[in-house]
């Protein structure tokens, strides 16, 4: 092989990171088609959904700007509750959502976690993605929703599953009214 | 500024339940309940698991304003207006934490946890004669209460005491914030405050919580698809029969009572819960009685202070911030001596419902700001809302419960009851024109 051309290795972790990222555009377009049956097949069966909130500390315990997973949260879900969320959407007298609100999910900055060149079946990998959600509903009511995302992706008969998804959002006083929606 | 002059009373038409959409879009009247309400009645400020040890404070707020919650070395609590008396800065900027004084970024004057103002840039060579430094210490409520863990304020020394305040609606929140073995211990906050911002009048939360057993379309959905503790359908335990209790001061609470036979409450979903509420339902009867099977289902202390006192057992307190937003700052409670089991699903069902993310929640909110959206307009604020259901059949007398009680679920007895308060303190000069 020529030193010009890509290492296998490193064609592996293009691929996979093609993956991925489709994976993430998949799932931005179920959710904003409204497709959230299907969404919900992304999640591994165990998946944990969880969005901490945020607070001002000083410098020197920024550590804990972010709430620790036995701390209240904006959102801590099962995959069963995540079930339970669209089911409600889908009873068409969920007033949050009824007119449905017209939303953007640009999902940007993927980053895989090293060793990303292969990840086998049943194993597990790190990736890191930040988002950035337009929320339109009714007449002028808009949210933008812009944070980071840590997830735990797992393979799971040969597709990518999301095993554990952590929401990072960047505002402590949640300038929305609710959240309504899936980030 | 437009004053009311007296003429709230005219706004608000208790007897036949008709209340000017005004009071609820106005910015002169939302300003003028900022003087005589606001900084007037008891606001429930924290809870004592936010300042355990000296030197903890955490930055809450009395109506629009940013308050210190701190303990002092001498472990008492104290609550000051976080403005620096030098320029005005906000002298606390973080979240909650642990210091030894609050220093100003803007020009370093410096506060001791009692408010004391220790510490003054170049104080001997600038200030000739020196200013008397006792003087300009942080800004102190009138009075502080703490009972039950939670922690009241006022800035106005003329107030009554916290309990007079609270009347008979004592009853709610002794039965709430005890344990569930009814005893003396404590029940402890879970964890952080949700603060989330909604463009709502704040009244439209506390009639809600005060006592709006009409709202059953708004929750439809998530009854449907049911996110109680059973794994059945509906969204929270089955509180027996509803009993709505209307007080003087303007608080209103709807109680749910069963007959105290055993505890009901018996979760599928988690049968550690389930067990540890069966341990203290021997205790609870034994120590209430034929109130054990009383549970204060919801409720407001009036202005601004809502609670769930069962499952889930949550504090929301409405802060405005303009006649049409509000911030909504919810906690949550849980039994301390529960196992950590417990206390952890429990957490998971009290967000799953309420909060922004609630599946309970998520509608109130669209309501609230669209009921307000709507009520802006020149024709539209010429109208009243309605509040005339159980008119006639309010203010009866139970034996097991204090207030004026009736069991017909559906009546609006406690928002006419809540806005006849807030008339009298729109109206009144100050708090001798309101005991």
């Amino acid at each position: 092989m020529s030193g010009d051309e890509p290492s296998p290795s490193r064609l592996a972790y293009l691929s996979l990171m093609r993956e991925v990222e489709d994976l993430y555009y998949e799932e931005a377009d179920l959710l904003d088609e409204r497709r959230y049956e299907a969404w919900l097949e992304l999640f591994a069966a165990d998946a944990i959904y969880w969005m901490p909130m945020r607070k001002n500390v000083p410098w020197e315990e920024r550590d804990r700007d972010i709430t620790a997973e036995d701390d209240v949260s904006w959102i801590q879900d099962d995959k069963e509750t995540l079930e339970k969320r669209v089911r409600q959407l889908l009873t068409g007298i969920h007033w949050a959502e009824e007119p449905l609100s017209r939303v953007s999910h640009l999902v940007t900055n993927v980053r895989l976690a090293a060793p990303a060149d292969r990840l086998d079946e049943g194993a597990s990998m790190n990736v890191k993605t930040r988002f950035f959600v337009y929320r339109n509903r009714l007449e002028t009511e808009t949210d933008v929703l812009v944070g980071r995302r840590e997830d735990v992706l797992r393979r799971v008969d040969g597709r990518l599953k999301i095993a554990r998804r952590k929401i990072i959002i960047e505002q402590s006083v949640l300038m929305a009214k609710n959240l309504t929606v899936f980030l | 500024m437009r004053s009311l002059n007296g003429s709230a009373r005219a706004l608000v038409d208790a007897v036949s339940g008709e209340i000017s959409r005004e009071i609820y879009v106005n910015e002169d009247i939302y300003r003028e309940e900022q003087e005589r309400l606001f900084a007037r009645a008891w606001l429930y400020i924290g809870h004592e698991d936010q300042v355990r040890n000296p030197g903890d404070y955490c930055l809450t707020k009395m109506g629009e304003e940013s308050v210190i919650l701190t303990r002092d070395r001498a472990g008492q609590v104290h609550a000051f207006l976080n403005s620096c008396r030098h320029r005005g800065m906000k002298v606390c900027r973080y979240d909650d934490g642990n210091t030894r004084a609050f220093i100003c970024p803007y020009h370093a004057w410096t506060y001791d946890l009692d408010g004391r103002l220790i510490g003054v840039q170049d104080y001997e060579n600038s200030y000739r004669p020196p200013f008397d430094r006792a003087k300009w210490g942080l800004v102190e409520v009138a009075q502080l209460a703490i009972f039950r863990g939670t922690i009241w304020a006022t800035w106005d020394k003329g107030a009554p005491s916290f309990d007079d305040f609270l009347g008979e609606a004592k009853f709610a929140l002794e039965l709430g914030l005890c344990p569930w073995d009814g005893g003396n211990g404590a029940t402890e906050l879970l964890g952080s405050t949700q603060k989330w911002i909604v463009p709502c009048n704040w009244k439209f939360i506390a009639e809600n919580f005060a006592g709006d057993a009409l709202h059953v379309v708004s929750h439809r959905s998530v009854d449907m698809v049911g996110i109680g503790p059973t794994k059945g359908p509906g969204r929270r335990d089955d509180y027996g029969k509803p009993h709505l209790a209307a007080y003087p001061g303007g608080h209103g609470v709807n109680y749910g009572v069963t007959p105290p036979v055993k505890e009901r409450r018996n979760y599928a979903a988690s049968p550690a819960t389930s067990a540890y509420f069966q341990s203290c339902w021997e205790k609870r009867l034994a120590r209430l009685g034929d109130k054990a099977g009383i549970v204060p289902l919801i409720g407001t202390i009036f202005p601004n202070m809502s609670f769930h006192l069962q499952q889930p057992r949550t504090i929301l307190v409405s802060h405005p911030r303009g006649p049409c937003e509000t911030e909504m700052w919810r906690v949550y409670l849980v039994d301390k001596d529960a196992p950590d089991e417990v206390k952890s699903f429990l957490r998971s069902y009290y967000i799953r419902y309420s909060g922004p993310a609630g599946m309970t929640e998520q509608d109130d909110m669209e309501n609230w700001s669209y009921a307000t959206q709507a009520s802006r307009g020149t024709i539209a604020r010429r109208l009243t809302y309605h509040y005339k259901a159980g008119l006639g059949t309010e203010a009866g007398t139970s034996d097991l419960i204090p207030g004026g009680v009736t069991e017909r679920n559906t009546s609006e007895q406690n928002p006419r009851a809540l806005y006849r308060r807030w008339a009298e303190y729109m109206d009144a000069d100050d708090w001798s024109a309101l005991r």
